[in-house]
């Protein structure tokens, strides 16, 4: 039988409620987690990121200075400054189809819409630790295979057309922006 | 740098190119994680249930401050007006409500804040929306979690959220009748994946 070590895993925190942070906190540690670090906002998550290099991030959508969906693009940037494949858990209040499609296209790993429960959270981390996905990069999108289904016979929109080779677009630095505009 | 000269570059990172993309694939950073437990080994899902019910007992207390935030932030655009600010924190407050109610024990009051996020998210604009709406919602809230411990309380609370709830759609359902892509998502379900 086996299991997740916790007390190998980094998290990195980012709900700009502390009631919020509060509980993930609990969860976390009551799983077994030493290292949990938080933030209240997306600038500062973005730092935290680079710095402390988690092992999973757990975003909210709704965040100050950029929100979790712009995070997690900034994130998935093959040549940024950290781990542009860090599995991003997003959990959030939004939960119709519109966000989780977004969220989803952003390269968020895994999306858990609250009210949060152990039983979810603890089911979300166990998927992104033993059970990763493959990244694809297109021209548009770079981030965990949206296909979770291994499945040959594909029906669906097709995202990944583009000119040969994937090319990924840059975003604008935001943290810049934010930061110019503080 | 293109992925497959990242490869080159870690050695560790597999890339199959196809015409339109590629597939990246890495030895699973995190299976150090991955361990074999005992088969009568603590449950970890029990443990972080009861540490969040030794937490419970400062809920209360938690809502209550939920609540006055949403009424301060009623009370701004009352007195102050409607600007992107005001309205922002109106939202935001009540977005905490939508997600944290059920956890804190206050389901009704969670529903009645996500009708009141369905108006802020799908109404055309929402310095149209009638504000006797508005109000009702942050009314009902506060009402929810002050009268929450009296006896038979759930049942009116349910009762005063669904209402709400289908005052609010009926109204947003009048006012998209040429945004089909708000209506569509009004009336559709959530998507997000079960537990």
């Amino acid at each position: 039988m086996f299991g997740i070590d916790f007390n190998k895993l980094r998290f990195l925190i980012c709900d700009d409620n502390a009631h919020m942070r509060r509980i993930l906190r609990t969860l976390l540690h009551s799983f077994g987690a030493r290292e949990a670090y938080e933030s209240e906002d997306g600038a500062t998550a973005l730092e935290m990121y680079i710095h402390y290099v988690p092992d999973i991030m757990i975003l909210d959508w709704s965040l100050p200075i950029f929100d979790g969906l712009e995070l997690a693009q900034m994130i998935r940037q093959p040549e940024g400054n950290g781990n542009p494949y860090t599995p991003i858990i997003m959990l959030t209040g939004h939960s119709d189809k519109r966000r989780v499609m977004m969220a989803r296209d952003a390269g968020v790993t895994e999306f858990l819409a609250k009210p949060i429960s152990a039983k979810a959270l603890y089911q979300r981390i166990v998927n992104v630790v033993v059970s990763p996905r493959p990244f694809i990069k297109t021209k548009s999108y770079f981030g965990p295979d949206r296909r979770r289904n291994t499945i040959n016979a594909y029906i669906g929109p097709e995202r990944r057309g583009g000119d040969g080779n994937a090319e990924v677009i840059q975003q604008q630095a935001l943290i810049a922006k934010a930061k110019t505009s503080a | 740098m293109a992925a497959n000269e990242r490869n080159g570059s870690e050695g560790n990172i597999s890339v199959e190119s196809f015409a339109h993309h590629q597939v990246i694939r890495q030895p699973n950073p995190l299976k150090r994680a991955v361990k074999r437990i005992a088969e009568n080994a603590d449950d970890p899902v029990a443990r972080a249930e009861k540490a969040l019910a030794g937490l419970s007992n400062e809920f209360e207390d938690w809502m209550r401050k939920e609540c006055d935030r949403l009424a301060a932030a009623h009370r701004l655009i009352v007195e102050t007006g409607l600007n992107a600010t005001t309205q922002d924190e109106l939202f935001r407050a009540a977005h905490d409500i939508k997600g944290d109610g059920a956890t804190f024990g206050y389901p009704m009051a969670a529903a009645a804040a996500d009708s009141l996020c369905r108006i802020m998210e799908h109404a055309p604009d929402f310095a149209k929306v009638p504000q006797d709406l508005i109000e009702h919602h942050v009314n009902a809230i506060q009402a929810i979690v002050r009268e929450h411990k009296k006896l038979g309380v759930a049942s009116v609370a349910g009762e005063l959220s669904k209402k709400l709830r289908g005052v609010a759609d009926e109204y947003l359902t009048a006012v998209n009748q040429d945004r089909p892509e708000h209506l569509e998502l009004i009336l559709s379900p959530s998507l997000v994946p079960g537990e």
